[in-house]
């Protein structure tokens, strides 16, 4: 049994990153050359890894399945980017992001970890800058802040409602940089399937040209997976549609750890669900909660449109419950809120299933134009969705499956349980605790591939510069590709009668009823069961159109979907175990008089692990216990 | 409302391609176009048909993976959205709808309504970037930038890649796209000091990749789903200017 072991340097929080940096093993410019490493997925934290590990003198091998990797979904993460320069002179410092981040992650991310991103933040900023991020500027031409949720401080950096766009695209371009030097191999329009562990050490992938369908083999002396989160397991979510979990799930069933699966975040300002065909949820930034006001009629059921609706007659619910941060509450408490005052029946909309968010006084205060500069393009967004104006009338809106801070296990090295094996980004698990603040997912990737990874894989290749390019002729890659080959031959063999989007729905359904916003052990226990059935169905009844050996999306999907059913099985399984309420995660049975999360720091200060034993086993849980030094936890407030 | 669609249909980059029309009915206005699609492919699927392949991603206009002929204009008839954000609402009950690839030689089709893009991604590899090594950067607020400057950076910056300019373009130029890179970097200090050779590598390439002149009739701009402006393409041309 692998013990889990987080390598947190020794020292002072404030100095460990430094010390370690100090202490990792180098390698030569001379046997860099040598070294080849595999990333998959390149979006903010794959290619700004990938140009960095480029730059420094690796090979690089970068592989993605949409046809370019300037479109991963870091493109449209919208709000900004946290660093803390303190610009503002609000007293911001690495310390206050640090304990906000710790905070807002209801105290179960590990304290190490999350200073280090907080002290990285800066050079982040200075970077994209470099690179020609557009960043807002005062008229001045220095840079301008903005506040986001769960914080009392300005500190987020933002391009319009862009900033994930501009910010991926100046890694993405890095990046090309580096395939033009020749020292970066673009694979695009691929799929990872399974990865190759040789000797215990990862050694390379597997993966599928989505164009001809060829199954190929890769390898390289370490493997970085920067593949996203998995909130596509709800089907509706704000990702993109081909965003997926089977990457890391893949990385999973070969011994890598999944660490706090359960923990995902439904974000509080998506566009609601407004059909039954509906593909995919928009995202309303949070940074919209700057200037809006959340609101619902005091009446139940009240019909009017918002506009008729007098200002006496209007709940500002998260005004009057959290008034220390009012609007600004983190997600998972803004979330909760919404659903509450909806499953109350004072939800708007056809459906009841929406709250306000309303501009008209900050309109009336700042000027329409002062509004537009801030928001302007998420306001046309929200119009082209929905054609209602918000400059006129309030936006709609409605939580939505967002974000995981659930993910592979990763120590201080970012190294998962298999060694040679990295996760960085929303991939892994280790910065955001239970609950995810505002701007900090950009702020991680950036920070784990521009400054973390390469830092800390050189200490593990600095022990391999004898070994010599890794051969994909071996047993292990052989093994790994006919199991590949036989999944994919399998599902389309099945010739059932139902699509796999229809199974990928059903199971987002289950997950979202049971385990998703609230939770409890009698649903949790229904959704295990039924999750199963779905299982047993749609290896009974999948049906694959289309061709192995050709561009085919149906098989794409299906294969998708296949490791969702199981990876949605995991979910529950840590919700299940996790018998406290913290942060995103709410159990039913644990909460307060007020209904906040009630944690039970005695039983469940850890991080749950869950390892891979076999098709037909349980998965076996590790515990990494959460140790607090420099912070005391205590229950969040933001009343 | 029931729909009449003719859809390219080729089933790899030998294969000819033709025409095929397919009647869906029940088509609901709330759907977006791709969702139309979608559901015509479940339709397909259910009668053992071959589903149509189309890319898409993030269906929230951002990622610029879409991108459809549709009735003769990129992304259909609606200004200023992507394909993913164009609504069934536009059309009416009886509709025939014609729907087709990117039509352009620098964008090979690949399999039915798919293209191969990567002649952008080969534009922005030439030389679409600043030189910039991590760590190498100075503190981000020693260059103070005009603000004018910025948002101007920031509006040619929107470019999704989508490649609807291309599209849209009857010599297929890409120098919409070209120039709102080259805009975006020559307007910040930081970007200044390789203007000149940035705009001479990447005309260059243009040229090289197979792309059309610019004739300046303003197609791309009239069809871009992000509303980046031909100044960009009068900037660009002053850079070159400049550059020689």
């Amino acid at each position: 049994m692998a013990k889990l072991d987080s390598k947190i340097p020794d020292g002072p929080l404030a100095e460990k990153w430094t010390r370690h940096q100090a202490s990792v093993k180098l390698v030569n410019p001379a046997n860099k050359k040598k070294l080849d490493i595999i990333v998959v997925g390149a979006g903010a934290a794959g290619a700004s890894a990938a140009a960095t590990l480029a730059e420094l003198g690796y090979n690089l091998k970068v592989f993605v399945f949409q046809d370019s990797s300037r479109r991963a979904h870091s493109i449209a993460s919208q709000g900004g980017i946290n660093a803390t320069k303190n610009y503002k002179n609000d007293a911001d410092s690495d310390y206050r992001l640090f304990y906000d981040m710790i905070k807002g992650g209801d105290f179960r991310a590990r304290e190490a970890n999350v200073y280090r991103a907080a002290e990285v933040s800066n050079k982040i900023i200075d970077q994209y800058v470099a690179q020609g991020v557009p960043f807002a500027r005062e008229y001045s031409g220095y840079l301008a802040n903005r506040s986001f949720g769960g914080v009392q401080v300005s500190r987020t950096f933002y391009a319009q409602g862009q900033t994930g766009q501009q910010c991926t695209l100046a890694a993405y371009q890095a990046l090309s940089r580096q395939i033009k030097a020749g020292k970066a191999k673009m694979f695009a329009r691929r799929d990872m399937l399974d990865i190759v562990v040789i000797d215990g050490k990862a050694r390379g992938i597997i993966t599928r040209d989505l164009i001809t369908g060829e199954i190929e083999r890769h390898s390289a002396h370490a493997v970085v997976l920067a593949t996203g989160g998995f909130g596509t397991v709800y089907y509706l979510s704000t990702l993109a549609v081909n965003s997926n979990g089977s990457a890391a799930f893949a990385a999973y069933k070969k011994g890598a750890f999944m660490a706090n699966p359960s923990m995902a975040q439904i974000h509080p300002t998506s566009i609601p669900v407004l059909n039954e065909y509906q593909s995919k949820l928009t995202l309303m930034s949070e940074s919209l909660r700057n200037d809006g006001r959340v609101w619902v009629p005091k009446q139940k059921g009240d019909k009017r449109p918002a506009n008729e609706i007098k200002e006496e007659e209007r709940d500002y619910y998260l005004e009057r419950k959290y008034p220390a941060f009012g609007n600004l509450v983190p997600r998972d408490v803004a979330s909760r809120a919404a659903k509450e005052r909806c499953d109350e029946g004072y939800g708007v909309g056809e459906t009841g299933l929406s709250v306000y968010l309303d501009f008209r006084d900050a309109i009336n205060n700042q000027g329409k134009n002062a509004i537009k500069a801030k928001y302007g393009t998420l306001f046309d967004l929200y119009k082209k969705v929905t054609g209602i104006n918000p400059y006129e009338e309030p936006m709609r809106i409605y939580p939505a499956s967002h974000y995981t801070m659930g993910g592979l296990w990763v120590d201080y090295n970012l190294m998962t349980t298999i060694p040679g094996l990295y996760a960085i980004g929303e991939a892994n698990f280790s910065d955001h605790g239970a609950n995810r603040l505002g701007a900090s997912s950009l702020m991680q990737c950036s920070g784990d591939g521009y400054f973390i990874l390469p830092v800390t894989i050189g200490d593990y290749l600095a022990d391999e510069i004898k070994t010599p390019r890794i051969s994909t002729d071996t047993p292990e890659f052989d093994e790994a590709e006919k199991a590949v080959k036989e999944k994919l031959n399998k599902l389309m063999s099945v010739k059932g009668t139902q699509s796999p989007t229809s199974f990928h729905k059903r199971l987002g359904h289950i997950l979202w009823t049971y385990s998703g916003m609230k939770r409890n052990e009698e649903g949790l226990t229904t959704a295990l069961k039924e999750i199963n059935e779905l299982k047993e169905e749609f290896w009974r009844d999948v049906k694959v159109a289309g061709e192995l050996n050709e561009l085919n999306h149906e098989l794409e999907k299906a294969a998708r979907v296949a490791d969702f059913l199981d990876l949605a099985k995991l979910i529950v399984m840590d919700a299940l175990n996790r018998k406290e309420s913290c942060g995103a995660h709410f159990r039913e049975e644990y909460q307060t008089a007020e209904g906040e999360p009630k944690r039970d720091d005695e039983n469940y200060s850890y991080v749950a692990a869950w390892e891979y034993t076999g098709e037909d086993s349980e998965p076996k849980l590790h515990k990494e216990e959460l140790k607090f030094e420099y912070v005391t936890p205590v229950q969040r407030s933001y009343k | 409302m029931n729909i009449t669609l003719k859809i390219w249909r080729q089933k790899n980059k030998e294969d000819k391609g033709k025409f095929v029309t397919y009647k869906l009915n029940n088509v609901s206005t709330e759907m977006t176009f791709l969702e139309m699609l979608d559901y015509l492919n479940e339709k397909l699927i259910k009668e053992d048909q071959d589903p149509v392949a189309f890319d898409s991603d993030c269906r929230e206009g951002i990622c610029g993976s879409c991108g459809l002929y549709i009735n003769g204009r990129p992304n259909g008839p609606q200004k200023s959205v992507t394909t993913c954000q164009l609504s069934m609402s536009v059309f009416k009950d009886g509709d025939t709808i014609t729907v087709e690839p990117w039509r352009s030689k620098a964008f090979p089709v690949i399999k039915d309504l798919v293209v191969d893009r990567t002649a952008f991604d080969k534009l922005i590899e030439a030389g679409g970037y600043i030189s910039v090594n991590t760590g190498a950067a100075p503190e981000a607020n020693s260059i103070p930038v005009k603000k004018h400057n910025a948002d101007r950076a920031f509006e040619a910056g929107v470019c999704i890649g989508c490649g609807t300019c291309v599209a849209a373009c009857k010599n297929a130029s890409a120098m919409l796209f070209v120039s709102a890179k080259i805009s975006q970097l020559a307007l910040l200090p930081q970007g200044r000091v390789e203007a000149k050779e940035r705009v001479r590598i990447l005309v260059e390439k243009m040229d090289e990749l197979g792309f059309g002149n610019c004739s300046n009739t303003g197609s791309c701009e009239a069809e871009c789903p992000k509303d980046i402006k031909l100044v960009n393409i009068a900037r660009l041309n002053r850079e070159y200017y400049k550059a020689y």
